[in-house]
């Protein structure tokens, strides 16, 4: 029992960066429905950027996750402005491929510069260990339950209680109409992608803090399995992101605790699997007739 | 009709002489002639799902790894004992029949699964199909490396060698035959008119589902061909050459070749065979360029080089009477 709790625990550590990753996936499918390849990418810059604010510029851990977050968030709307904005009008197969082929650039690039060997991420928060009765709780994983929950709350008060946030929705709910309310489609976009990406560049530096080390392949797996997420809470939802993303977390922990960790990358995907069979629109989602 | 087929027979055997005959070549050549016609394969496969029936599947890596892998455990496993079982035919006639068996039993394995995985998803309209095509592939590539009968993560070694350009040449027009007659047929109308309208061609009496998965299976079965060809070719086999990038780079090959065109297929897998060959000499650049001019065709040509048009022989014909025309009014 109290094994189950801990990995519950250890779970819902690993949960709230997916959920964090997965808000980006989903704010973007929401409003360009897009399957943002290059989101996981965007993550791995985000802990390298992370990397070099505490490493080589000496930033304190909370300067240095904001400064990550904020050069992530200009990261996405470069990625926006240069590799999607010119396709608003294509096929959406060929907008799809762009994003692969920004994916593909970003590792690269990280290849190129810094090489592909994994990098020890700088430890600014000494590890400390709690004891409840005998579950065991790090210092490390308070502070990325905190912190996304936090990001979490903000980013629900943007959505729901602000202008911009109303701007939001209404674009990913119909774009022509909100145009024709004298929306600026293109600056609504350009901020979701900024505000999408801010979050998964603080899940990359969570995770340098919490796994200890990063290299420009960490995005991939991360990636699809948050791409995952999103679905399974019912993509385009933004509490649904949050709850797929534990959901996962917890499933994944539990999986490779009982059953066997080898089978762990698959658990994400037999999970999808099942939630497309049962349930497609996702927990969270309503099932949406195509009308003519 | 009958001339028809008398005349592919002729293909056939000129093709399977060359094939032979480029036995000569160098093998870089040899080899990468190879490669091009099981990429061809698999994008003109690909091509069926995703730019013939407009259904969005990025698992194409999935149905390879099942096709190549059961195709070559049988080779390994029972191949010995089959062909002996067949010891009043020569051996290596023997040795051909029992691979092209055993291709097409990995071919149908494949199918087999796209069924399982296409009815209860084709049901489902939009991305739903390429996240769980997506899911399929990867949830078949950790079974493979938990499967110790195939090696696991060390890979799987010691399959014999049969794939040659011959075969990969024979298959390639089975499949290159197969698909554009499926697509000039009525059915292949209805396949298309699904991804012109789905509800339109539901409308008309269409069974929707029904083309979907016959669309999907048969270009299961192609990949789990091109799966065996592969496996058979380089005699060994690992998971990481099933991952998503392998099906990213099937994908990549019918969006830059064009989406519903045959021909680009066959383009778009040359390109994807040469392309990273051509830039081996840049090293470490070698992918960053391979992104740019990925990133540049989409911005460029978000259609892809052929778009959804078919390149024939006709052109030439159209150039020269138009510039026939032209001379004519110019001289009036």
């Amino acid at each position: 029992m109290e094994n189950i709790v801990q990995q519950i625990i250890n779970g819902i550590s690993l949960g709230s960066i997916y959920a964090l990753i997965a808000l980006g996936y989903t704010m973007v499918y929401g409003i360009l429905r897009l399957i943002n390849f290059a989101h996981g990418d965007i993550y791995m810059m985000g802990a390298f950027l992370g990397y070099f604010a505490l490493s080589f510029w000496n930033f304190s851990f909370p300067m240095g996750l904001l400064f990550a977050m904020g050069g992530a968030a200009v990261l996405g709307i470069i990625i926006e402005r240069f590799a999607y904005r010119p396709l608003r009008l294509a096929p959406r197969i060929s907008l799809l491929i762009t994003a692969i082929g920004v994916s593909f650039l970003l590792e690269n690039l990280m290849v190129l510069w810094l090489g592909a060997s994994p990098r020890p991420f700088p430890q600014k928060i000494p590890l400390e260990i709690y004891f409840i009765g005998n579950i065991v709780i790090t210092n490390r994983q308070i502070i990325i339950i905190l912190v996304s929950i936090i990001l979490m709350f903000l980013l629900q008060f943007i959505v729901l209680k602000t202008k911009v946030g109303k701007a939001m929705r209404a674009v990913s709910y119909d774009k022509e109409t909100a145009l024709m309310m004298g929306i600026d489609i293109d600056r609504i976009i350009a901020l979701t992608f900024a505000i999408g990406s801010s979050l998964a560049a603080a899940a990359g530096v969570l995770v340098g803090l919490y796994f200890n080390k990063i290299d420009p392949y960490m995005g991939i797996m991360p990636g699809l399995k948050a791409f995952v997420a999103a679905v399974l809470g019912g993509i385009g939802i933004i509490p649904g992101a949050m709850l797929g993303g534990f959901i996962l977390g917890i499933a994944e922990v539990l999986v490779s605790a009982f059953i066997s960790s080898t089978v762990r990358d698959a658990v994400a995907f037999i999970i999808l699997i099942f939630i497309l069979l049962i349930r497609p629109s996702g927990i969270l989602g309503k099932y949406m007739r195509e009308k003519v | 009709m009958r001339r028809n087929y008398i005349l592919i027979f002729i293909i056939v055997i000129i093709l399977v002489y060359l094939g032979n005959l480029a036995k000569g070549l160098n093998p870089y050549f040899y080899q990468l002639l190879v490669f091009w016609g099981i990429n061809s394969i698999l994008a003109l496969s690909l091509n069926l799902i995703n730019g013939f029936a407009g259904q969005f599947s990025i698992g194409h890596a999935g149905f390879m790894a099942v096709g190549g892998y059961f195709s070559s455990a049988l080779s390994v496993y029972q191949g010995e004992k089959i062909i002996s079982l067949l010891n009043f035919l020569p051996l290596s006639v023997a040795q051909e029949i029992v691979f092209f068996v055993f291709l097409i039993l990995g071919g149908l394995i494949s199918a087999i699964l796209g069924l399982i995985v296409g009815i209860p998803t084709l049901r489902l309209k939009g991305d739903y199909l390429a996240i769980a095509t997506l899911g399929f592939s990867e949830i078949v590539r950790v079974a493979i490396l938990n499967l110790d009968v195939v090696g696991g993560p060390r890979g799987f070694p010691g399959i014999p060698q049969r794939t040659n350009l011959s075969w990969v040449i024979l298959w390639f027009i089975i499949c290159l035959l197969l698909i554009r007659n499926l697509i000039n047929s009525s059915h292949g109308r209805a396949i298309i008119s699904i991804r012109e309208d789905e509800i339109a061609s539901e409308t008309m009496g269409i069974n929707t589902t029904f083309y979907k998965v016959l669309a999907f299976v048969i270009g299961a079965f192609f990949a789990g061909i091109a799966g065996g060809l592969f496996a058979h070719y380089l005699m060994m086999l690992h998971p990481s050459s099933f991952t998503f990038f392998r099906s990213v780079e099937i994908l990549l090959m019918i969006v830059l070749g064009g989406m519903g065109s045959i021909t680009g297929s066959i383009l778009g897998a040359f390109m994807l065979t040469i392309l990273p060959e051509a830039l081996r000499g840049f090293t470490y650049l070698r992918l960053i360029i391979y992104s740019i001019i990925l990133i540049g065709i989409m911005l460029l040509r978000p259609q892809g080089i052929m778009g959804g048009k078919e390149f024939s022989f006709s052109i030439f014909r159209k150039i020269y009477t138009r510039v026939n025309k032209n001379e004519n009014i110019g001289s009036k």
